[in-house]
């Protein structure tokens, strides 16, 4: 039996989730963003663009709904700006540096397979705000997973060159995947509210679906061991705070101003 | 008969050449496939890719604060104002492509210094503030001759500006908001933005050009109706639209001697400094450093691998089906 939650506990705890998921889509967004002017040719500045627009758009969404479940007045600017390396709970596979395309192009189809299932499943989520930013992020999502499909099958299937590059940023990456299916007892106590997603219960979607498109791009999986977790207990690699520094430093070096 | 043959040629020159300016005189558009004097083509050849620079190449230097903004709004904000600016660049090539300039010459012709482009875009942007001056004045600035080129002579090209319009007054408008907070804000914001005012006024009056008696190609680009009004006539426009918006920010103009002319009805400008301003313009072999056009370079080189594997698995997926018809 779950245990009695507070009223007031549970939505301390959505909070919480909000903001996470609000700090997944804030941090990819940002590294995306560093994309604009240095794509392979100006149609994928655009389409890069539109995805980071979309990403930071979410994180938006979910933060102005955690701020709405704040007691202390906060802002979607104060989760964003006025919160340190220890305080964000991304997984870490988000602020990995942008790397080379293939880095990009493959973080990008790990991250769209698991948020195409994850909202879907969000969409039913008990708490309705949670579900309408879920229900308008997987539209987003679905053309986002049909460009890093299109993109691995060619870049895998394409050159010596391309189909290498892809296999080194697949074995990079592989170690960092493993923390989307794990959930901290936050957020097994919201799946059993049925608020938050049981992301244990997307795996094997999730796997089969990687799979087939890595066949099809003549790429293969790696069979390292390695895993890194840590993410969302805010244990966090070294890119994170260099990242926040670029992304927080006006905001915080002139406090209070409205901008 | 031979003697004859050059002669009817340069005749139906002349009746061609007539017939053409009469076109243009009415106002008529001149469409891709049509014939068009040789310096016309020229002349609009060098506008259109001085343009497609301008979008393409002015993508850089706002596109390097994207990752400081100061809130998020901003941030939604400046990415899509950038992400406009590439997609001005695609329409732009688009326009150029229905005039035989393939996308392939114009980037190369960037990348080998043939083709010059404004140093203005390389012009460091150094606050905040920067990203406010540069799309109240220098986004506001090619407004003010993207409106006029809506009815320049060449269909594809004004139709191109019709649609680039209304975007860029999104582009203005941001910039203009970005210095009202800063005017409203702190005494640090205050001067912040009348430091990027300072610093951005000059240039975006050098985009109109050279001043007119010493602008080449303004004749006759203004009886091609490439360009529907003199530089000078429209830095004027930009500069009595400007004193108006600098008041409402309370800040100090960066021209001292700024006065209105009751005579001309327009506002006087002080100490244009026109030697150091026409050397933006002209001289982009004293411009040292071209940071942007070395950066436009790196990326391409970058991005070689990823457009050579898109061909090599377009070749394959032909091959396979060619494989199967078989
Ligand atoms: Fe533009
Ligand atoms: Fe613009």
């Amino acid at each position: 039996m779950a245990p009695q939650v507070a009223k007031k506990d549970l939505s301390t705890h959505t909070l919480r989730y909000a903001v996470r998921l609000g700090d997944d889509a804030l941090i990819l967004g940002q590294r995306l963003s560093e994309w604009v002017s240095c794509a392979p040719f100006l149609e994928e500045d655009i389409a890069l663009a539109n995805v980071a627009l979309d990403y930071i758009g979410r994180a938006r969404m979910y933060y102005q709904y955690a701020a709405s479940l704040s007691p202390h007045h906060k802002s979607e600017d104060d989760f964003a700006f006025l919160r340190g390396e220890r305080d964000f709970e991304n997984y870490l596979i988000n602020e990995l540096p942008r790397g080379d395309f293939a880095d990009t192009i493959v973080r990008q189809l790990i991250v769209d397979i698991y948020n195409f299932h994850y909202l879907s499943a969000l969409r039913h989520s008990k708490d309705q705000a949670l579900a309408a930013i879920a229900d308008k992020s997987h539209k987003e999502t679905r053309y986002h997973l049909r460009r890093s499909r299109l993109w691995t099958v060619r870049l895998g299937d394409g050159t010596e060159e391309s189909h290498q590059r892809m296999q080194r940023a697949i074995d990079e990456i592989w170690g960092y995947t493993h923390e989307l299916f794990t959930q901290d007892s936050l957020e097994q106590l919201l799946v059993e509210k049925n608020i938050a997603v049981d992301t244990a219960s997307l795996r094997t979607q999730w796997f089969t679906d990687i799979s087939a498109t890595f066949q099809e791009a003549t790429l293969t999986l790696p069979d390292t061991e390695w895993a890194i977790h840590g993410g969302r207990k805010g244990y966090h690699t070294e890119y994170l705070g260099r990242l926040l520094s670029e992304m927080q430093f006006l905001h915080r070096s002139y406090p209070g101003c409205q901008w | 008969m031979l003697p004859q043959t050059p002669k009817k040629t340069a005749d139906t020159e002349k009746q061609k050449r007539a017939l053409f300016q009469r076109k243009i005189d009415a106002g008529q558009k001149i469409e891709p496939n049509e014939w068009m004097p040789s310096e016309y083509r020229e002349m609009l050849a060098y506008q259109l890719t001085q343009k497609i620079y301008t979008e393409t190449i002015g993508m850089q230097p706002e596109s390097c604060w994207v990752a400081r903004t100061p809130t998020l709004q901003r941030k939604v904000i400046l990415l899509a104002k950038i992400q406009d600016e590439g997609g001005h660049g695609l329409y732009l090539h688009g326009v150029a492509e229905t005039a035989n300039i393939p996308r392939e010459k114009i980037t190369a012709d960037l990348h080998s210094g043939k083709n010059p482009y404004s140093c203005l875009l390389d012009y460091f942007i150094q606050t905040w503030g920067d990203i406010g001056a540069i799309g109240w004045l220098i986004d506001g600035a090619a407004i003010c001759i993207q409106v006029s080129l809506q009815r320049t002579s060449y269909g594809p090209y004004a139709r191109s500006m019709i649609r680039i319009c209304k975007e860029e007054n999104f582009h203005q408008r941001q910039g203009y908001q970005i210095m009202i907070a800063l005017a409203r804000g702190s005494a640090e914001q205050r001067k912040m933005a009348q430091d990027s005012l300072n610093r951005w006024y000059w240039p975006a009056l050098m985009i109109f050009g050279l001043p007119d008696d010493q602008a080449s190609h303004l004749k006759d680009s203004m009886k091609y109706k490439l360009q529907l009004y003199s530089n000078d006539t429209l830095r004027q426009k930009f500069i009595d639209q400007t004193v108006p918006q600098i008041e409402y920010l309370g800040l100090e103009h960066p021209d001292k001697n700024i006065k209105w002319n009751e005579e001309r009805q327009h506002y006087d400008s002080g100490d244009i400094d026109w030697n150091k301003l026409s050397s933006i313009v002209k001289a982009h072999s004293s411009c040292h450093a071209r940071p942007r056009l070395q950066h436009h370079r790196k990326v391409h080189a970058e991005g070689s691998w990823v457009r050579e594997a898109q061909h090599a698995y377009r070749q394959k997926q032909i091959q396979r089906k060619l494989n199967a018809a078989a």
